[in-house]
């Protein structure tokens, strides 16, 4: 065993050295989407600013793909992470996974240095299949699309066989479950149609049921094994707590899909149905806002990683402010008639992906980069502490200014382009160059200075923490049913 | 002794909550697949909500709806675009070509189409029916020619311009009338308040009462897209 405080692969099991490889390639992709989300905020104030290299549609095109890829970099490493932990068993056919691997990083690759060097095609077949779709999310080429469902399904074959050889635990079976889904839920946007009504209609099977339905359950899977790594919370309540969030995000999640069918020339009962489900979504994230407090609270936050379970309870605000609070404020179909297709989306997006997903991930990298250096001591009188205290402060605070920016400008464009001019084209250059409108477009790129600040903070943070570090951590104490009693 | 109760309660038991998370997710499927099938039924073109693609040969309009409470497309008197008469096929075919188009040059990268998309540029949902394109007469080539090359036209007041992407002049054609064919769909109403260019034959009418919109746009001096002669 190496010394402590020193990175070695030999303090990881299979499926963990396969996990940080995943976690390396997505904090890279993390760091390419604040880079061109940075670029794209600038053309908003400068709108000549690199017109014609990279064009806003490129760069925007390169942040939001950039971030789904990182953030289900990060999702697959954090399941490989606790795999063997789940199952007791080692990673089955982990050299599979690793070729897997390898196969999808380069094919990450070339999409983006095609989406960044060939930019766009003729409007045949051929520029969907090689280049882009041209659908905002998806836009990787079809043949990556391809790849994409190998890969996933090459995974789903290790967690399933490993799990199968293993024990299937509660979080198991809720994860197998999931993943299914995942993979099969992809598929709905992989086909050309001239009817753009029918297009979006399946494209939103994608897109909602992945981040708004199986996406939340994946998380809730990573919180519940997060809190019984990082406190040592009684597997029974984890569980029970995971099936409930289950049945609440599937209950309001799946039929809360209408909410993206109110205006794409889908039938009108969508707006009962799309307006009533999507009512309910907030209702499991306040769910795992109480399940992760009252874990918290209830050992007295004393955890063996305190970064982890710092950014674990973020994420239960990030969630529910985020994709709660900030979805509910405009998904009824009397507001949303004013803010589709606004900055107010903009904001919700911006707070939801961050709160929910971003939250998560990072809280997984601090907990594999903990035991990378032999399970160092991270709680507190950490040295170094200073770090990832303000990392985690610039990656909020430069987010919440970003999402309150983007939604001054919602506000401003929702009144000023929908309600009092005429939602044409002259309307929406009204609200565009409407003061309200550039101040905001000023305060979201100071937002996006602090937290790409943040996220420097946080990659030196994961390169070091611990390092000096002479003590082990203390050994988490499976609760006890009688203990808590 | 607290234990023991909380064993007690079905309804904070694991059991109950797996039981529910299995039946509460299978019956929201199965719910969404009823949906579906009636949805797609519903939006397959051709039908009341997404018309047939040869829809291109007539006018489409906007109009309020007393019954619904909400604008509607109305599908006017033959118009075809071009002037040439297609057959459905023919359509179908100039449609899914512009579809096409408005992908592989990411039209989405900075507009939104029926809402959805990025914000940089406005919403091509109703752009064949704004008034930017000056009068119903020259519009189908005004439109051929901005999209062919845009990067020098008249766009807005605040500097963003769209940027030349290579479309050739069949793509644009073919763009236009797939926007022409959107603009048919109904959309329960979205855009909202919207005031769709003068379409009447006669002797012009006088222009539609001036909008609050038309206001707030000469006072923040914004200049909506390409009104090139």
């Amino acid at each position: 065993m190496a010394a402590l405080g020193v990175l070695d692969s030999a303090n990881l099991n299979g499926g963990q050295k396969l996990a940080v490889k995943y976690f390396t390639v997505s904090v890279a992709l993390f760091g390419a989407q604040v880079l061109f989300g940075l670029l794209a905020g600038l053309q908003y104030l400068n709108p000549e600013f690199l017109f014609g290299i990279l064009d806003f549609s490129v760069n925007r095109m390169v942040h939001v793909n950039a971030m789904v890829v990182w953030l289900l970099f990060g999702f697959i490493g954090s399941v490989y992470w606790l795999l063997e932990d789940e199952s007791g068993v080692p990673v089955v056919g982990l050299g599979f996974g690793n070729l897997i691997f390898w196969i999808f990083t380069l094919a990450v690759v070339v999409v983006v240095l095609v989406y960044l060097l060939v930019q766009v095609g003729p409007g045949e077949k051929s520029s969907i299949w090689l280049i882009n779709e041209g659908r905002e999310y998806i836009e990787a080429p079809r043949w990556a699309d391809i790849g994409i469902v190998v890969c996933v399904l090459g995974f789903f074959f290790n967690v399933a066989a490993t799990f199968m050889k293993g024990k299937i635990t509660g979080i198991g079976g809720v994860l197998l479950f999931d993943l299914v889904a995942l993979a099969g839920i992809y598929l709905a946007g992989m086909w050309f149609t001239p009817n753009i009504s029918m297009d979006q209609h399946w494209w939103w099977w994608v897109i909602h049921l992945w981040v708004e339905a199986t996406w939340e359950v994946l998380v809730g899977c990573l919180m519940a094994y997060g809190l019984i790594k990082t406190m040592g919370v009684r597997r029974k309540i984890v569980e029970t707590w995971l099936y409930i969030e289950v049945a609440l995000m599937f209950g309001s999640g799946i039929l809360g899909l209408g909410h993206h069918y109110f205006w794409i020339g889908t039938p009108e009962y969508w707006f009962t149905i799309g307006g009533f489900f999507s009512a309910l979504e907030p209702i499991p994230l306040v769910a795992m806002v109480v399940h992760a407090l009252f874990d918290a609270g209830h050992h007295k936050l004393k955890s063996n990683n305190n970064p982890a379970l710092a950014w674990i309870i973020g994420q239960a605000f990030g969630n529910f402010f985020g994709a709660g609070v900030w979805g509910f404020m405009h998904t009824l179909p009397q507001i949303n008639l004013y803010t589709h297709g606004t900055q107010w989306t903009a904001s919700h997006g911006h707070l939801a992906f961050f709160g929910a997903y971003v939250t998560m991930v990072i809280a997984f990298f601090y907990i594999a980069v903990q035991k990378w250096r032999g399970n160092v001591w991270m709680s507190g009188n950490l040295v170094g502490a200073w770090k990832w205290k303000w990392a985690m402060f610039l990656l909020w605070a430069g987010m919440i200014t970003m999402t309150m920016a983007l939604l001054i400008a919602g506000y401003e464009q929702s009144q000023i382009e929908r309600a009092i001019g005429g939602s044409d084209w002259m309307a929406y250059f009204a609200a565009q160059s409407h003061r309200w409108f550039t101040q905001a477009m000023f305060w979201r790129q100071v937002g996006g200075w602090m937290f790409a600040l943040g996220f420097v903070l946080l990659v030196w943070d994961l390169m070091t923490i611990g390092k000096r570090e002479t003590r082990s951590t203390y050994v988490i104490e499976p609760e006890t049913a009688k203990a808590v009693a | 002794m607290a234990e023991t109760q909380t064993q007690a309660l079905w309804w904070a038991s694991e059991f109950f909550w797996r039981k529910m998370a299995i039946w509460v997710t299978a019956g929201s499927f199965v719910v969404l697949i009823f949906l579906t099938f009636d949805t797609v039924k519903q939006i397959t073109a051709g039908g009341k909500r997404v018309p047939a693609y040869s829809v291109i040969n007539h006018r489409v309009d906007y109009v309020f709806d007393e019954a619904r409470n909400f604008q509607v497309p109305v599908i006017g008197a033959e118009e075809p675009l071009f002037g040439k008469k297609l057959t459905e096929e023919e359509a179908e075919a100039l449609v899914s070509k512009g579809k096409l188009t408005t992908q592989a040059k990411n039209c989405m990268g900075c507009h939104t189409l029926l809402g959805n998309g990025s914000y940089y540029a406005p919403d091509l949902t109703k752009s064949w029916l704004d008034r930017s394109w000056g009068s119903k007469e020259v519009r189908e080539q005004s439109m051929v020619d901005f999209l062919m090359d845009p990067t020098d036209k008249l766009h807005n007041s605040i500097g963003r311009r769209m940027p030349n992407l290579g479309i050739t002049e069949e793509e644009a054609r073919a763009t236009v009338a797939f926007l022409k064919w959107m603009s048919a769909i109904d959309t329960n109403g979205f855009p909202t308040n919207f005031q769709p260019i003068d379409q009447a034959d006669a002797a012009p009418e006088v222009a539609a009462e001036a909008a609050p919109a038309v206001e707030v746009a000469a006072d923040a001096g914004a200049v909506a897209a390409p009104a090139q002669q």
